[in-house]
């Protein structure tokens, strides 16, 4: 059973994770999974490259934004991130899910590149939603980031 | 009241922190966590993560690159 009342005054981050790029993914994922960690609530906003992330598939398949060279760059990062047990993509969210973490999926982006939800990882969104919704969750956080 | 052993040796950031946090959800109250580790940043972490939980850090310890926090919840 979990303890309410750690959780009483949790201060809260939102993130909006517009890139689709794996090094911005880690970035994204390490400071969500940080602030949930130390007791922070924290709401992700998958929006444009990141929300096809989200496709079945999409985590293993994210380029690094500078040095990919045709994925040679991004299996040497692997490799070294290997060798120093940094997690995967994939083990970093459900992480964040299993901490608690909220997934928004940006319903825009899903009409433009003709995605719909069987599409995308079903397992990890908590909620299909626009601009409002982010808003919402925005105005009243401690910290957000656009990365 | 149980005691809950977590090693995390070797392991890297975020992991560390994140596996307390887990550890933590999971405790009852009055619980012991008891964590081991080599991760250096991660000694500081966690005590900053029991103080923000509000819950009580027990030891602090460390011989060599590995360290030892416990923690009642």
């Amino acid at each position: 059973m979990e303890d309410k009342s750690e959780e009483v005054k949790a201060q809260k981050a939102t993130i909006v994770v517009q890139s689709g790029d794996m090094d911005k993914l880690y970035s994204a994922l390490i400071i969500a999974n940080g602030c949930l960690s130390m007791g922070m609530e924290v709401s992700m906003f998958f929006t444009f490259w990141g929300l096809l992330r989200l496709k079945k598939g999409g985590l293993e398949s994210a380029p690094l934004s500078k040095m990919h060279f045709l994925g040679l760059g991004k299996w040497m990062i692997k490799r070294r991130m290997k060798a120093r047990n940094v997690r995967s993509l994939e083990d970093m969210f459900q992480d964040y899910v299993d901490l608690g973490g909220k997934v928004l999926a940006c319903d825009m982006t899903m009409e433009i590149m003709g995605v719909g939800p069987k599409d995308l990882r079903e397992d990890l969104i908590s909620e299909y939603c626009g601009v409002g919704t982010y808003v919402n969750e925005a105005r009243d956080s401690e910290l957000t980031l656009f990365i | 009241m149980s005691e809950i052993k977590i090693n995390v040796m070797g392991e890297t950031c975020p992991v560390p922190l994140v596996e307390f946090r887990k550890a933590l959800r999971k405790a009852e109250k009055g619980d012991i966590i008891e964590v081991v580790g080599t991760h250096p940043a991660s000694k500081k972490e966690i005590p900053m993560a029991v103080k923000a939980l509000g819950s009580e850090l027990i030891e602090v310890s460390e011989e060599g690159e590995n360290w030892k926090i416990r923690v009642k919840k």
